[in-house]
């Protein structure tokens, strides 16, 4: 049976291009199933594929002291959506890096929830959007901790860099938290690059544009470090930001 | 090689540089030394061109082009380094890639050819080793999760990569242990003392000093040079502190 097509009016779907998920919507439709044992770890890359929709949507069950790391770069030409719902046992810990890469008329968004049901869980969201032309570049993070989820330690950061006037970023991180003995940090900045960090690079010879190109790749690529094969994702990114950054 | 000439420079129009002048002659090593607050780092930043720092007065020379008309690459091209007090982090990018990039752009703002990968790794290879860096801290992204004295040195590999004319080194003695102390000063000397190359070293302490002989000493405060001497002034500010020297 397939799920009911969504509307704007879920706040999941709110910024969803759903002109564009329509007519391949059948196939997309039911959520994949993901199971880490307990004390097991799984680590996960994510690339982007060549359709001009993209949607994974992944539901991950970590048990006790399981770990999980998804590594995703979302750089659809028209539509790409990732959506991750996750839940923690006990000690679990769950870390994403994700960066949504966007150009031309694109809606590129990363759409989370994750629910500490056990005592002691960590979660690490980290993702970051580069976006040119009049793209959008979403991130909706829900984290749930349950009443007794204490001692959850649980972060996001979304930083997003909008490189024309026409781009549009949105960070929505929420919390709904029924413990009271936790740790939950979020940020959000949408921004430009970093001054000292272009005066550094320009001090060393580059110049102002090679500076910039080459900080929108850090800005990026920092997101893969702790991968444990970071060459593919790295190619792909350096693909997709030679798109953006003309 | 390199002319100050009463230079008065502002930040957000706070003056802090209040017409400084000096000549460092090339095969020179000059030391700026200060308290706190005394325009140091200014000066420093004045001359490699951050942003944000107001030349209202005065100029500087380099080499008989004028310093203050060139943007911070073309200084950088044309011979200048900053060693800077606190190097800046960038995540996702390795020493290798930004070094390589940078000195591959200079070269070819000055119509040299550009180093291949292979070259470039032997020469940051080379450089890295004759400052006691383990050359595989070179893959890791530029300044992240390095010690202060990591930084330090990493900032002196840069150097040696890039071979300036000239160097300005901003109080890169700070947090290092008295082993890195020792490799940088011979690496400042091994890169910098050359009868066509000059070295600006600000510094608050004698002990870089003592590891890299200057052949005159400024004491900079309140945004000018009060005093010049000979190495030795360096010896008498750190036996009795700035204001009685120039008292």
């Amino acid at each position: 049976m397939t799920a009911p097509f969504p509307t704007h009016k879920q706040e999941e779907w709110r910024y969803a291009d759903l002109d564009s998920l329509r007519p391949v919507w059948e196939q997309f439709a039911e959520p994949v199933t993901v199971t880490v044992g307990a004390g097991e770890s799984l680590e996960e890359v994510w690339l982007p594929a060549a359709d001009d929709v993209q949607l994974r949507r992944v539901q991950l069950a970590l048990g006790e002291g399981a770990t999980a790391r998804i590594f995703a770069l979302n750089s659809a030409p028209v539509y790409g959506r990732i959506e991750l719902e996750v839940s923690l046992a006990e000690a679990a810990e769950f870390e994403l890096f994700a960066a949504n890469i966007g150009t031309g008329l694109s809606t590129n968004e990363i759409v989370t929830n994750v629910k500490h049901i056990g005592v002691g869980g960590r979660s690490r969201q980290t993702v970051r959007s580069v976006l040119n032309g009049k793209a959008v570049g979403s991130y909706l993070g829900k984290v749930e901790v349950a009443r007794g989820a204490q001692q959850t330690d649980a972060e996001q950061s979304v930083k997003a860099m909008l490189l024309d006037r026409g781009a549009t970023a949105n960070a929505k991180p929420e919390l709904e938290i029924f413990a009271d003995d936790v740790k939950c940090a979020h940020g959000a900045t949408v921004g430009e690059l970093d001054a000292m960090q272009l005066f550094y690079a320009e001090s060393r010879g580059l110049d102002p544009a090679s500076a910039r190109a080459l900080l929108l790749q850090g800005f990026v690529m920092g997101l893969w470090d702790g991968a444990s094969d970071a060459e593919p994702i790295c190619a792909a990114a350096r693909d997709a930001l030679r798109r953006v950054v003309v | 090689m390199l002319e100050i000439t009463n230079l008065h420079a502002t930040i957000a129009d706070k003056p802090i540089l209040n017409g400084v002048s000096l000549h460092v002659p090339a095969g020179e090593v000059h030391a700026i030394m200060g308290p706190n607050g005394s325009g140091k780092s200014t000066l420093a930043y004045v001359l490699a061109g951050r942003p944000g720092y107001e030349v209202s007065e005065g100029g500087v020379s380099f080499e008989d082009r004028d310093l203050l008309a060139m943007e911070p690459h073309e200084r950088a091209a044309a011979g200048l380094f900053l060693g800077f007090q606190y190097p800046v982090e960038i995540p996702g990018i390795s020493y290798l890639q930004f070094l390589r990039e940078s000195l591959n752009s200079q070269r070819r703002s000055r119509g040299e050819a550009e180093l291949s990968a292979g070259d470039f790794i032997k020469l940051a290879r080379e450089q890295a080793g004759l400052l006691g860096m383990d050359a595989e801290m070179l893959k890791r992204p530029v300044n992240v999760g390095f010690s202060g004295g990591e930084k330090k040195r990493a900032e002196m590999v840069q150097m040696g990569i890039m071979s300036p004319r000239f160097t300005v080194l901003d109080e890169t003695d700070s947090g290092l242990d008295i082993d890195a102390l020792k490799s940088v000063g011979a690496g400042i000397n091994r890169i910098m003392r050359a009868p066509d190359k000059g070295v600006l070293l600000i510094t608050h302490y004698q002990r870089l000093l003592d590891y890299v002989e200057p052949d005159r000493v400024h004491v900079l405060q309140a945004g000018r040079i009060e005093r010049s001497g000979g190495p030795e002034l360096a010896r008498e500010l750190e036996r009795e502190g700035y204001a009685e020297a120039v008292a």
